[in-house]
């Protein structure tokens, strides 16, 4: 029911979570090619998601009075859920996932400096909602497939960003390397490729760019929701004097920014944005990331993939839109060799299953309950470096958090699983293939088949009754989405 | 990096999933190997860069105070702990009393600028180092998860214990798995139904994930996790039920330590335990004495090793039991403008147990520009000992293994003999 062909099931794993019923009759009769074009080009969907919160034909909301996204981070993490489940722009959320893991800015330490209500609202407070800049996550969303270099520059000023990184004490006497260094270690170019003396003076680049309160802001202030902390650059705070890194900076490939004082030495910090960005192992950087997020995780990356990648990166100066869409229109991309070669985040994996499965009655306040034992609460990575993940992703106790979540989703949709399937489920087969044909785990070889076999067998005669329908089908999705199989994407 | 990472465990994987299959009763083959009731290892892991000269301070240095004028701790507030056998004058954080406790006890051993050369400011290079003990080549695997593998096969799933969610460099090994139980309370087998047909659904788990699909690695290695969970849930649940003869502190740290000193006292037969806390990375409102991050961390670090020290003690269990503590790095001698410390060089390991022979090993740095134990321009701690000889007589004075193959080379020359 929920496939559509191998090669359009494929993509729309990857650009998106997964293929829910109601896919089927918009992507049934594409080709290919219209199908990415129709993922890339996603600004002619509707960005409706949010208004169908609340419909009782989705996926549901917890609430313990009311629910408010934009100040509450356990709301906020929910929207990001349901948007994930219904939105029609799937490619848009992936690859605002992508960016959070690649700016991996965690809310505790904003909650702690700012006050919880402030740290929400620094990185989810939805454009025009209350006062304020736009929330880090937010401002990612705005630029999933933007200019990189633009979004770099956004993000050197994003509030949340600033704190995160400690530039509100980035001084001219006392330069904090915290956001020097990771802008150069892990936004851009990477280990291996910088010098710990560019650390040191993209520190002193970065100096004077702070926050600024609104009037009716206080550190720690709980009170007023329209109070908000805005980007502003203290000259006052800049270090003056040249910046010289061990690679180039400007076009005639010189490497020293000149010294430069008052409103204009912020150009220190716009100039090494750019040279950061058009860095081709920037460009190369972002090219194996890609691959690992898109294409193939069993393998490294394809040196000739990474070339061409990186070569439409800096051909299209630093827009990632061409990327992608070359990306997906590529035979890297479409060698049946890769289906399944990903193992799939904590967040793919619930939305994609809750997608499958159903979510009648479903509250998606369980998946996000239960996806920090999974290894990934949104808002929340570990440290700026993103999620360690791959196989990393797959402990013991993750791979168990996984499997109990399949068991809690399964459980909810006892009823719905039984009447979906009872037209198919004239024999254990039946309820089997009915079952695989919603729910889609990586090939099965043939010992899992038999087990699964052998545990409808063990259910005695077959009836097809309600109950028996009711147990095995919730038993099989259990058993199935907590598989080994379903991991991979 | 972490690419070379996902593929080293891609590698190892046909091999673990071979090794899980065959035993049925893991705890048996615990005990033919003899394993429980002996020596176990609890590698603490102070995630985020340890500012080691707020742990252990040089209180008669005049450089200490002038280069950290906001987040020195003021002599008259640290916990004496006497002299090194350089002459320098020491005293532990304000909020250690616990480990004070142990140094008086005599099982609390201080090895100070422990480190090695050109020592990484990265975070994840810096782990990495510190996980693989190989300052050059630190793709590889782990150096526990080395002495994983010179242990008898099959190896009993329950060998190490790792009580974060994910896999530890360290604990990266070519032939097992370790399982990552970050809540043994949690770490059950839940099902949408109950009575017989919940009991033939894990039946069925268990045998999906016994395919070895020895074709397809990745799925391999996955359904090896799976069963690995699965193989390891009772025993898990035997460690939850143990009731401490001490109350513990009330924070994650504290409840990991708890679930350790619950295998122990069960007998599950673990040799290695990986503990990790965090929030080291103190780059701004470090404070110093009193309040502030860093009392914080102090504060539940010397809290919950006490707790846990006095448990296993209270049970005739200390000298079984040995915990070493090391960071990914120390910080920078002076403070920044955020009232905190950027990343730096060597620092403080510690190691505690009823068998650890306590003191303090090794010299303080000077903290005066130009002085021999400094380096970076005299803005970090040079390192004095070399951290892979403390790994060194960790696994030749107490697991009893030989360290120059686990370690690819030999560093037990100089080794502070803590045991």
């Amino acid at each position: 029911m929920a496939q559509i062909n191998p090669e359009i099931d494929h993509l729309l794993r990857r650009a998106g979570f997964g293929v829910s019923s109601l896919d089927a009759d918009i992507f049934r009769d594409m080709s290919t090619t219209d199908a990415v074009d129709y993922l890339v080009d996603y600004e002619g969907r509707p960005d409706d998601v949010d208004a169908r919160i609340g419909r009782p034909d989705h996926v549901q909301i917890a609430t313990n009075d009311l629910f408010a996204p934009d100040i509450d981070i356990e709301d906020a993490r929910q929207r990001w859920l349901f948007r994930m489940i219904h939105t029609r722009r799937p490619l848009q959320e992936k690859m605002t996932l992508f960016w959070h893991n690649h700016f991996a800015t965690g809310y505790t330490k904003l909650a702690i400096d700012s006050g919880t209500i402030q740290g929400a609202k620094l990185l989810a407070h939805k454009a025009g909602t209350l006062n304020g800049p736009q929330g880090q996550v937010e401002l990612l969303r705005q630029y999933a497939l933007g200019n990189f270099r633009n979004l770099l520059v956004e993000i050197a000023k994003d509030p949340a960003m600033v704190i995160w990184l400690d530039g509100k004490t980035n001084t001219k006497a006392k330069p904090q390397e915290n956001f020097g260094r990771e802008i150069i270690e892990l936004f851009t170019v990477g280990v291996d490729n910088y010098v710990e003396t560019d650390v040191y003076a993209a520190a002193r680049v970065f100096t004077g760019w702070n926050l600024r309160g609104s009037d009716n802001y206080r550190q720690d202030e709980y009170g007023d929701l329209n109070a908000y902390q805005e980007f502003f650059y203290d000259a006052d705070q800049h270090e003056t004097t040249a910046k010289t890194f061990s690679f180039p900076i400007y076009s005639d490939g010189s490497k020293t920014i000149p010294g430069r004082s008052g409103s204009g030495s912020i150009q220190d910090g716009l100039d090494l944005i750019t040279a950061l960005a058009l860095h081709p192992e920037t460009a190369r950087r972002l090219a194996r990331k890609f691959w690992n997020f898109f294409v193939n995780e069993i393998n490294v990356p394809d040196p000739k993939f990474v070339e061409s990648v990186a070569a439409v990166y800096l051909q299209n100066a630093t827009e990632i839109r061409p990327v992608i869409r070359y990306i997906f229109n590529s035979p890297w991309f479409n060698d049946p060799a890769v289906r399944f070669a990903r193992y799939s985040w904590p967040a793919e994996y619930v939305v994609r299953s809750i997608r499958e499965v159903g979510w009648q009655n479903f509250t998606v306040d369980k998946a996000r309950g239960a996806m920090p034992a999974m290894g990934q609460q949104l808002y929340e990575p570990p440290n700026v470096a993103g999620w360690p993940q791959g196989a990393n992703w797959f402990s013991t106790g993750q791979m168990l958090a996984r499997t109990n979540f399949a068991a809690t989703l399964a459980a909810s949709q006892k009823p719905f699983l039984a009447v979906a399937l009872a037209p198919e489920s004239q024999s254990p087969q039946g309820l089997l293939a009915g079952m695989l044909n919603r729910v889609t785990p990586a090939p099965l070889d043939s010992a899992p088949q038999q087990a699964l076999n052998s545990y409808l067998a063990a259910a005695g005669s077959w009836t097809g009754s309600g109950e028996q329908l009711n147990t095995r089908a919730s038993g099989l999705a259990r058993l199935l989405v907590g598989s080994a199989e379903y991991q991979l994407v | 990096m972490a690419l070379s990472r996902r593929l080293f465990i891609r590698n190892g994987v046909t091999t673990v999933a071979a090794g899980l299959v065959a035993p049925s009763f893991l705890s048996a083959v615990a005990q033919a190997q003899g394993v429980g009731g002996t020596r176990n290892l609890v590698v603490v892991y102070l995630a985020g860069g340890n500012d080691s000269l707020n742990t252990l301070v040089g209180y008669q240095d005049p450089a200490y105070y002038s280069r950290r004028p906001t987040i020195a701790v003021p002599a008259g507030q640290v916990l004496q702990v006497g002299t090194d056998s350089s002459g320098r004058a020491l005293g532990l954080h304000p909020r250690l009393g616990g480990l004070l406790n142990i140094f008086k006890d005599g099982h609390l051993a201080l090895v100070q600028r422990a480190g090695y050369n050109n020592s990484s400011r990265s975070h994840f290079e810096g782990g990495d180092i510190w996980g693989t003990a190989n300052p050059q080549s630190f793709a590889g695997s782990g150096w526990l998860g080395r002495y994983l593998d010179t242990l008898p096969r099959p190896l009993d799933a329950l060998a190490a214990w790792n009580t974060t969610g994910e896999t530890p460099r360290a604990l990266i090994s070519a032939l097992s798995g370790v399982p990552a139980i970050p809540n043994a309370s949690t770490y059950t087998y839940a099902s949408p139904n109950g009575g017989s047909a919940a009991l033939q659904e894990r039946a069925a788990a268990q045998a999906m994930a016994s395919n070895p699909a020895s074709n397809r690695p990745h799925l391999a290695f996955l359904n090896s996790t799976s069963l690995g969970a699965i193989q390891t849930l009772d025993r898990v649940a035997l460690a939850t039920s143990y009731k401490p003869t001490v109350v513990y502190p009330n924070d994650g740290f504290s409840g990991e330590l708890k679930t350790v000193a619950g295998a122990i006292v069960k007998g599950i037969g673990t040799k290695v335990f990986w503990v990790s806390t965090g929030g080291y990375d103190t780059h701004s409102g470090q404070g110093g004495g009193g309040g502030g991050a860093y009392a914080n961390l102090m504060g539940t670090l010397g809290d919950g090793l006490w707790a846990f020290y006095s448990d296993l003690r209270n049970q005739g269990l200390a000298p079984d039991t040995t915990v070493i503590l090391y960071s990914e790095f120390s910080r920078r001698i002076s403070e920044n403008g955020s009232q905190g410390t950027d990343h730096g060089a060597a620092g403080l390991m510690m190691a505690l147990g009823g068998m650890v022979r306590g003191g303090l090993y090794g010299t303080a740095p000077v903290l005066s520009p130009g002085h021999p134990t400094l380096e970076n321009s005299s803005g970090d701690v040079h390192y004095e000992t070399d951290f892979r000889s403390v790994y060194a007589k960790v696994l030749d004075g107490w697991l009893g293994v030989n360290s120059v193959s686990i370690l690819n080379g030999d560093f037990r020359t100089g080794a502070p003999a803590i045991f």
